[in-house]
């Protein structure tokens, strides 16, 4: 089975082409999605354990040979998100059954939920730069459309913002790619490497410093890092919950992982952009949690958050160590979790409450015990409290900034852990505690039904934290990947 | 001859962020537009304009003008064409409801301002 890794990207092709012919028939698109939902995860699984017993996996396209064709390159920082992706992506397929209504059902939500996957999990297995913009585009163009999709004033007028800030974006993508073409006269990933590595023997060359500088600022207005994170939180505050877990979950990681693989695997000898990189991570620390504890609205408080786990990430990727990469890899996965999990979960705290506002929410634990201990793990987890996920990534995140002798950049993930843990369990004092009320929105909430998705993805970051020495086998071995990319090229280039 | 590509290209750009900086919607989607222009023609540009044949293979020619940078512009452009295809309709159906082209008054946090 050589055509294993592109069956993530042709799986939900397929499902949302397919979709498109059943558009009013709502039981047939449930069903559908759920199917290849599932078959998602299982061959991402398979691919998982391919990668961990036979190494790196590449395939040529039309088996053109390696710098010619088009690759899809899966080592195991790649397989591992999409299995990531494919989790996520069939809690929300859950979440959205009850929540986003019949009229968005009714017009094609299912197919474009589909080709959003598409993007993601080609955008993390191209191997090939221009092809990763065309991934990019279109992931992009179908977050567009699950963000306007119904239409409501907020909504149009967010997209708007976001469509301009993308398209600039995706110009400068191409601007990059424009640079890098003339300068190394390929395309190919891992043929760039080697090309990067023949002429910076003596050090970088300063026309390669400058388009690692413009990938930084492109990838990082997907990414959301200071200071170009403006756009986020406006038009993440649009769309309904279900899509709003699915973007705060997997759009800004792909950003992430575009960061690390390129500065990883291309321009790994020049000190000044991963210096660049660790102060505009710690930055964006910095703003993600100012902006988390100012808050008295939940959407706001884990929209802000997301900016702080980009930051913690890129912060691990910067120090360029072994445990500072594990330490990201690690957290990068169990973030994509325990965000999809928070979003889900203020999206059933909305739909029961009518408000956002936290000062208008209070005693929630009295009717709903289960919603409100799965927010109390789930914020546990986020601030990297020791038996769950976040401690790990984030103790060997501190542990590489340490070792890198980056002291304030540790003592600053330290810190926001204690803000990020506050401004969390501001949500679950202020709104679970105290005097219990009525809500209007209450009788409507079919709120068991919504609770199995967060409740399975607590549990499964519950897992990963509990379990983590079964799990660091795999985190380290894409951290190996990451920190040596003779292996990645080897296996495209078949030298 | 790249000398001079880069200058319109570059004024491109410049001409691009006046436009998208500008109040109405329509004046940005043009920059938009303009902003594609540039980054299309800049990768024509960067792939090399030395003199060669268009790229069709025949017996008799042995220099060909580079291929790629040509394919890397045609899926640029329908990309592009697509998202502003989408951008356009956005612009026409937010005109419609919320009855303002002015970018300055949409903001707010309320969902319904």
């Amino acid at each position: 089975m050589t055509n294993l890794i592109v069956l993530p990207i042709l799986i939900p092709l397929l499902t949302g082409a397919i979709l498109i012919f059943f558009g009013k028939n709502k039981l047939v698109q449930r069903v559908l999605a759920t199917l290849s939902a599932l078959a998602g995860i299982i061959v991402s699984f398979i691919i998982v354990q391919k990668v961990r017993t036979d190494g790196v996996q590449s395939l040529n396209i039309s088996s053109w040979d390696a710098p010619f064709g088009i690759t899809l390159v899966s080592d195991m920082l790649s397989a591992l998100l999409v299995f990531t992706t494919s989790i996520i992506a069939f809690a929300c397929l859950l979440y959205s059954f009850k929540s986003i209504g019949e009229n968005r059902e009714n017009h094609y939500y299912y197919s474009v939920f589909n080709f959003l996957l598409v993007g993601v999990n080609g955008a993390f297995t191209t191997g090939d730069i221009f092809n990763m913009f065309v991934f990019f585009e279109v992931m992009l163009m179908s977050s567009y459309v699950l963000l306007v999709l119904g239409g409501t004033k907020i909504q149009l007028r967010e997209t708007i913002k976001y469509l301009l800030v993308n398209i600039i974006s995706s110009a400068l993508f191409v601007i990059s790619v424009a640079y890098l073409y003339s300068v190394v006269g390929t395309l190919n990933m891992a043929h760039i490497s080697t090309r990067i590595n023949e002429i910076s023997i003596n050090g970088m060359p300063g026309i390669l410093t400058v388009i690692a500088v413009l990938f930084l600022i492109v990838f990082g207005l997907k990414g959301a890092i200071f200071p170009l994170y403006f756009w986020l939180p406006g038009s993440y505050y649009a769309p309904p919950a279900a899509v709003l877990a699915l973007f705060g979950a997997l759009l800004t990681k792909v950003g992430v992982y575009a960061i690390t693989r390129t500065y990883t695997l291309f321009f790994y000898h020049d000190g000044f952009v991963f210096q660049l990189l660790a102060i505009l991570a710690l930055l964006s620390v910095i703003v993600g949690v100012i902006g988390a504890i100012a808050y008295w609205d939940i959407k706001y408080i884990v929209i802000y958050n997301i900016i702080v786990a980009v930051g913690v990430i890129l912060y691990g990727v910067s120090v360029m160590n072994p445990a500072g990469l594990t330490g990201s890899v690690y957290y990068l996965i169990h973030d994509m979790i325990i965000k999809a999990a928070l979003f889900l979960i203020v999206g059933i705290v909305i739909a029961i409450t009518g408000t956002s506002n936290l000062r208008k929410i209070s005693g929630l634990i009295t009717r709903y015990p289960g919603l409100g201990w799965t927010l109390f793990l789930a914020a546990l987890s986020l601030a990297g409290i020791p038996p769950l996920s976040g401690f790990l990534g984030k103790l060997l995140i501190v542990q590489g900034g340490v070792e890198g002798e980056s002291y304030i950049g540790a003592g600053l993930v330290l810190l926001s852990s204690l803000l990020v843990l506050f401004s969390v369990m501001k949500i679950f004092i202020n709104g679970f505690w105290g005097k219990a009320q009525t809500y209007e929105g209450e009788e409507k909430t079919p709120v068991k039904w919504l609770l199995i998705s967060p409740a399975i993805l607590v549990v499964l970051s519950a897992i990963y934290g509990i379990g983590s020495e079964s799990f660091l086998p795999y985190i380290n071995m894409a951290a190996e990947t990451l920190m040596d990319p003779s292996t990645y090229i080897e296996a495209v280039l078949k030298e | 001859m790249e000398i001079l590509m880069a200058f319109v290209i570059g004024i491109l750009f410049m001409t691009a962020t006046y436009l998208m900086l500008s109040r109405s919607l329509l004046r940005i989607i043009i920059g938009t537009g303009l902003l594609s222009h540039g980054a299309h023609l800049l990768i024509l540009t960067m792939g090399g304009l030395k003199r060669g044949a268009a790229p069709i293979l025949r017996d008799e020619i042995d220099t060909y003008t580079d291929p790629l940078p040509q394919a890397l512009i045609l899926t640029a452009i329908v990309i592009s064409f697509g998202v502003t295809a989408f951008f356009l309709v956005l612009a026409y159906r937010s005109y419609k409801e919320l009855g303002t082209d002015n970018v300055e008054e949409m903001r707010g946090t309320k969902p319904n301002d």
